[in-house]
């Protein structure tokens, strides 16, 4: 079977979803000629040409903002935010704009925009490069926010993204760029866009997590056996809308559940879920839902890093204390 | 150094001398020349331009197709603003023809006009009324700018997009937007009520400026297509501090996009006077800095208006890329009807500008042309007053909605758990209704 590095999966769904549909075009800055700092869209401006991936200036709240008038021209735009603190430019006309069109419009304008975001830590990069800010995107009504875990699931993702008629925020774990694993295309189909998936099945404790950290789970789940723990990890996929069906399944079969994310804890996804959890499976938990997550402090350092974010240690720590109960 | 020399050296950026045109005709003189009052043209002032145009030529990089079509060095003479704004109709409603900027326009159009900014006041009346009267949350008057609205809106094709902020009533009369649609907006009962397509007509937008990043997305996208559609963008001064003004402006510019900004100037941003928000010599002089024209007009008169928006129309129609247009006007109404600008409009400016009025001055010149019969004044009055009573019947205490549409148009395809949230409304909707009846 063929293999594909993640960066090189979201690139063929670039590629293959402008070959299927003449109205999706990609713009940000260094898209074009240099194919992308993380070479994502690497070749489509010679397959494509200039008018379909165009670099722009040095500006997110307008590529945000032209990719808006774009979709109001009925095309399908897919601009990049180069990195996730570089989206802060771009947050008004995310929030006010592309996710409240549809609605304010009374349903007459869709923006089917999906827009990419490199995002997560574990990179030895400086600072801003390295945010989790998924939050800011689930918190705002009228986005969907997905995020791949895998190499299929980066090609998978970004081409029902593209094809949703809602706009889209398309988060990708930048660590995991250069993560190699099996891809055969076409991919099925059969697997919808909301929908989280079980990567491992296991009856002790829950791992649920998404996009960076899902290896980081599936590696937990591995060391964990070891230690006598029989681990499920669910993969979310979706952040919003989140697969409650899937989410609840799994608490009903293990009644512990540890929630994963480089993000800090506070309002992160973990809160959410966590409430949602308690609310409709609260007599299913034999233990409360935790969260192994970033702390509540700015991204650190480069050389900090490892110290910062969840790893196998820490999920493994956060298991045993919800075992313990 | 004198104030002078600083401001010259700083606003050329180097030591070699700006060239401006000299509105009396005269060979172009330095700007330093001319802050000094010595209006001594250069030897040869064309040498120094060739020489110029000659350097930016060799600086020219090697760009992807699409760039290269669009990318050419202007000529800066054609940038910058003329010394007086465009002026095409006296105070006096005499008409002074300008060669730059023919006036195309027949009798019947004139009338046109006319109409259009006699339903204009009529309607911002009946806004400001509304208000007055609770039927609306909020109204923002455009009472002094008709003509600016009116005569640029007139200038563009059925099929241009249209990009307003929120005060672009007299534009909205233009392009035949139902008004009762356009109040529902400060009415709340939903936030716009007219479909976007269907009217070339953007939703009007509240936040300042973020619309213009919008119109240079759709102008490339129509560009990109070939479809030779103009779109205008119109914006407050005050809008011109916000980035996106910048970027719009920026984008449009960099991709040759077929967009006329159109900045109203009414001197007041809410509170604040337009001389907080720049310190370029006039707003129009922006335009240099996109490499697009600026051009600087009197934005009570509706021929200028007309006409110079109709010249950069269709020189964006026809590849020449985006243009900045100033309209000097004044804004006669509060900011919004939650505004009291006796805290802040000194009452003398507010009467000079009254004098200015476009549409007396309009009129004037109408009834020198003998088009303005007592069957037009009339024609048009009736048709004002069955407009405005038409829109007042249709919005006075109409129904407010279905609480439950809070959900139906956030997503094309929705979450489930909306309808958790949905059947959470209903039961609190039938429990408050249950109660209303046993009170009754």
């Amino acid at each position: 079977m063929p293999t594909f590095t993640m960066a090189e999966a979201l690139n063929r769904a670039l590629r293959d979803e402008m070959e299927s549909d003449d109205r999706v075009v990609v713009f940000g800055e260094d898209v074009g000629v240099l194919g992308g700092v993380f070479r994502v869209t690497d070749g489509l401006q010679s397959k494509f040409g200039p008018e379909r991936c165009f670099d722009t200036p040095l500006a997110e709240s307008a590529i945000i903002g032209a990719a808006i008038g774009f979709a109001l021209y009925d095309y399908r735009p897919v601009p990049e935010m180069q990195f996730d603190a570089f989206a802060y430019p771009a947050f008004e006309q995310i929030v006010s704009h592309m996710a409240k069109y549809h609605n304010r419009t009374r349903g007459a304008i869709r923006l089917p925009i999906t827009v990419r975001v490199p995002y997560g830590g574990g990179i030895g990069s400086v600072e801003l490069h390295c945010e989790s800010p998924e939050t800011y995107w689930v918190h705002t009504a009228g986005l969907k926010v997905v995020t791949p875990g895998t190499t299929e699931d980066a090609y998978r993702l970004l081409r029902q993204a593209i094809r949703s008629d809602d706009p889209v925020v398309f988060l990708e774990p930048k660590r995991r760029y250069w993560m190699r694993e099996e891809l055969e295309i076409p991919v099925s189909d059969h697997l919808p866009m909301d929908r989280a998936l079980v990567r491992r099945e296991g009856s002790d404790v829950t791992l649920l997590a998404y996009g960076p950290m899902v290896k980081t789970a599936l590696e937990a789940a591995q060391v964990g056996l070891d230690m006598g723990w029989d681990i499920e990890v669910v993969d979310l996929r979706s952040l919003n809308p989140l697969d409650e069906d899937t989410i609840l399944g799994s608490i009903q079969k293990t009644g512990r559940c540890v929630v994963v994310h480089e993000a800090s804890m506070t309002l992160g996804m973990g809160a959410e879920i966590s409430a949602r959890i308690t609310e409709l499976a609260f007599y299913h938990l034999e233990a409360p839902v935790l969260r192994a997550t970033g702390f509540d402090t700015p991204y650190p350092p480069a050389k900090l890093e490892d110290y910062w974010l969840p790893d196998v240690d820490r999920i493994l720590d956060f298991v045993e204390r919800a075992s313990a109960y | 150094m004198a104030f002078e020399d600083r401001v010259s050296i700083n606003r050329s950026g180097s030591k070699l001398p700006v060239l401006v045109h000299d509105s009396t005709g005269q060979e172009p003189v330095t700007v330093a020349a001319k802050r000094r009052g010595t209006l001594k043209p250069l030897d040869d002032p064309s040498a120094i331009v060739k020489d110029r145009s000659e350097r930016m030529e060799k600086k020219k990089p090697k760009l992807p197709a699409v760039l290269d079509k669009v990318w050419k060095v202007p000529h800066p003479m054609d940038l910058l603003p003329s010394e007086e704004p465009i002026q095409l109709l006296t105070p006096d409603g005499e008409l002074q023809e300008n060669k730059d900027y023919p006036l195309d326009l027949s009798d019947e159009d004139f009338r046109s006009l006319y109409r259009y900014l006699i339903l204009t006041r009529r309607i911002d009346k009946e806004g400001i009324n509304l208000q007055r009267q609770g039927q609306l949350g909020i109204y923002t008057s455009c009472l002094g700018q008709e003509g600016a609205q009116v005569g640029s809106a007139y200038a563009l094709g059925r099929e241009d997009w249209i990009f307003p902020s929120y005060r672009e009533h007299g534009v909205a009369r233009v392009r035949e937007v139902d008004p009762v649609r356009l109040f529902h907006h400060s009415r709340g009962t939903w936030i716009s009520d007219h479909d976007p397509r269907e009217w070339r007509f953007a939703p009007q937008t509240v936040p300042i400026a973020t619309h213009l990043v919008h119109a240079a997305g759709l102008a490339m996208a129509a560009k990109f297509d070939g479809d030779p559609i103009v779109v205008i963008a119109y914006f407050g001064d005050g809008a011109n501090s916000e980035g996106d003004a910048h970027e719009g402006m920026n984008f449009a510019s960099i991709f040759g996009a077929p967009l006329i900004f159109f900045c109203q100037n009414n001197g007041w941003a809410l509170s604040v006077p337009v001389e907080r928000q720049i310190s370029a010599p006039t707003i129009a002089h922006r335009g240099i800095s996109y490499g697009m024209p600026g051009v600087r007009i009197d934005g009570n008169d509706v021929l200028a208006s007309y006409a110079v928006t109709k010249k950069l129309v269709e020189r964006a129609r026809n590849g020449g890329g985006p243009a900045l247009i100033e309209a000097l006007t004044y804004r006669m109404e509060a900011h919004s009807t939650a505004d009291d600008p006796t805290r802040y409009v000194p009452q003398e400016e507010h009467d000079q500008w009254a004098s200015q009025d476009p549409i007396s001055r309009f009129e004037t010149f109408m009834k020198d042309r003998e088009l303005l019969n007592s069957e037009l004044v009339d024609g048009v009055e009736k048709e004002a007053l069955e407009m405005s009573t038409r829109v007042r019947n249709e919005l006075y205490d109409a129904p407010h909605g279905d609480p439950l549409e809070v959900f139906d148009h956030v997503y094309v395809d929705p979450p489930r758990h909306f309808e958790r949230q949905r059947e959470q409304l209903r039961g609190e909707i039938e429990r408050l209704r249950a109660t209303d009846g046993e009170e009754d």
